[in-house]
């Protein structure tokens, strides 16, 4: 049943080329988890930022994308991506350009609200001491209240990235090769799916579980002080 | 599966025909797509809550073998990609089961089977986080005087600490919910015919990418939306006057 030799013959491909991308295919699950987490992070603050603004006409459309995007599978939006991108762009779009896009727009819904629950926790005061300051409003949320904001988000942002990097999983339903995509390509040859998976499902988990641990470190050494 | 690559680039503009949502099979089979979606979303949703409530009340308990074993359960499958759980039920499993119920599956369709297992336990290991962080927010004196009281372990969680935990956390249970249902779309890699899928073949049918997406996503919307309006209404119908209230502004 656990044949182990299996996984160590094709260690090479499940790993370098599904885990790292580094191969003969567009793949690699770290490679897209990477940009996906920090790109969707930087849209994320905008959208959160965006979701406090007293205009309503910024406030309405960013409100709008957050229930959008959280009403809706990522399945779908990646599906979106794949179909309305040649589209509107006329010309074809890699399938990692793609994934990337799909989820950077749908993780910075889930990440624009942590963004907002964290800005929303600075005391008040803090952007009224620095308004008297006589810094401007943007200046004020770039050096004061982010980085408060950030300290507090932490734990739930952790939690968000080990979502997104499981997530990223799911860029092998259009074909990028990630590394289950890379464990389904075995298996299509070597037929021992009890071995491939939970191997893969050990990796995802170590990747996961070490992110959340440190979580919870951070969370324990900066707490709320 | 089929995409818009390979063909080139292709040049030519859309054309929206949206009449091709309500010619032909398309209805019938959005229709269909969103009767799978909602019985492998209930069916997963009663094997999540029963595995939730269990694993989560055990992490809690005093006695660490079994609190060893539901955190194992919640940390290993809760990390771990529902796609390669999907994978894992569907190929994995089956071979490894005897043969009666080898065929009993294959008969009555295997792959929403594997489906729900991989759904309902990766989704059991997710609501267990939520009620755990419920009971924990119950003062342990609670369940102290239950047990003073002449209450056992099990008869205090029974009767005393889960309706209150349970109420507690309908909010977040409500987002875990509805969670299962947008991840049930990923059952569409083993070919179970729910919404997603079953949008996928409208447009392998008539090559109308965007009406045919614009369907299966308001219907993803429609069924979020009235799910929590339902929700919220379940909350405010069990609450417990005083005692919710309570439990929210201790922490």
């Amino acid at each position: 049943m656990l044949d182990l030799d299996v996984i160590w013959r094709n260690l090479p491909f499940l790993m370098l080329q599904g885990f790292l991308g580094i191969g003969n295919f567009v793949g690699g699950t770290l490679r897209l988890a990477i940009p996906s987490i920090i790109l969707g992070f930087l849209l994320g603050i905008f959208i959160g930022i965006a979701r406090l603004a007293p205009q309503w006409w910024i406030r309405m459309p960013a409100t709008v994308y957050v229930e959008f995007f959280r009403g809706v599978p990522l399945v779908m939006v990646i599906f979106w991506m794949w179909f309305v991108m040649p589209i509107v762009l006329k010309t074809s779009i890699p399938e990692f350009g793609v994934a990337l896009t799909a989820f950077v727009v749908f993780e910075a819904a889930y990440l624009g609200e942590i963004v907002r629950a964290g800005i929303q926790s600075v005391p008040r005061g803090q952007v009224e001491a620095a308004r008297a300051l006589g810094l401007g409003a943007a200046q004020s949320m770039r050096w004061v209240v982010l980085p408060q904001a950030l300290k507090n988000m932490i734990p739930s942002l952790v939690t968000q990235f080990i979502v997104l990097f499981k997530d990223t999983s799911l860029a092998s339903i259009i074909g990028f090769m990630d590394l289950t995509k890379a464990a389904q390509v075995v298996n299509n040859r070597e037929i021992r799916p009890f071995p491939l998976y939970l191997f893969i499902a050990v990796v995802y988990w170590i990747c996961t579980y070490s992110m959340s641990r440190y979580a919870r470190y951070l969370e324990k050494r900066i707490g709320p002080a | 599966m089929r995409g818009p690559r390979g063909g080139g680039t292709r040049r030519v503009n859309y054309q929206f025909r949206w009449s091709v949502l309500w010619t032909g099979e398309s209805g019938q089979w959005l229709l269909s797509g969103l009767i799978t979606t909602l019985e492998l979303s209930a069916v997963a949703w009663l094997i999540a809550i029963i595995l939730g409530i269990a694993s989560g009340s055990l992490r809690t308990v005093r006695f660490w073998p079994l609190r060893t074993v539901a955190t194992f359960y919640v940390e290993f499958f809760r990390n771990v990609p529902l796609l390669v759980w999907m994978f894992f039920w569907y190929f994995a499993v089956p071979p490894l089961l005897p043969d009666g119920v080898q065929q009993w599956l294959f008969a009555n369709g295997l792959e929403f089977w594997a489906a729900v297992c991989a759904l309902g336990v990766y989704s059991g290991a997710r609501f267990s986080e939520v009620l755990r962080s419920g009971i924990q927010s119950i003062p342990r004196t609670q369940l102290e005087a239950s047990v003073a009281s002449g209450l056992t372990t099990f008869q205090a969680y029974r009767y005393v600490i889960l309706p209150v935990a349970l109420r507690i956390i309908i909010p977040p249970g409500t987002n875990e919910s509805l969670n299962l249902l947008k991840n049930s779309s990923v059952a569409l890699t083993i070919s179970v015919a729910e919404l997603t899928f079953q949008t996928r073949q409208i447009e392998t049918y008539t090559a109308k990418a965007i009406e045919a997406l614009t369907a299966g996503t308001l219907i993803y919307l429609v069924l979020c939306v009235s799910l929590a309006s339902i929700m919220s209404w379940v909350e405010r119908r069990t609450a417990i006057p005083g005692l919710i209230v309570g439990g929210r502004q201790r922490r």
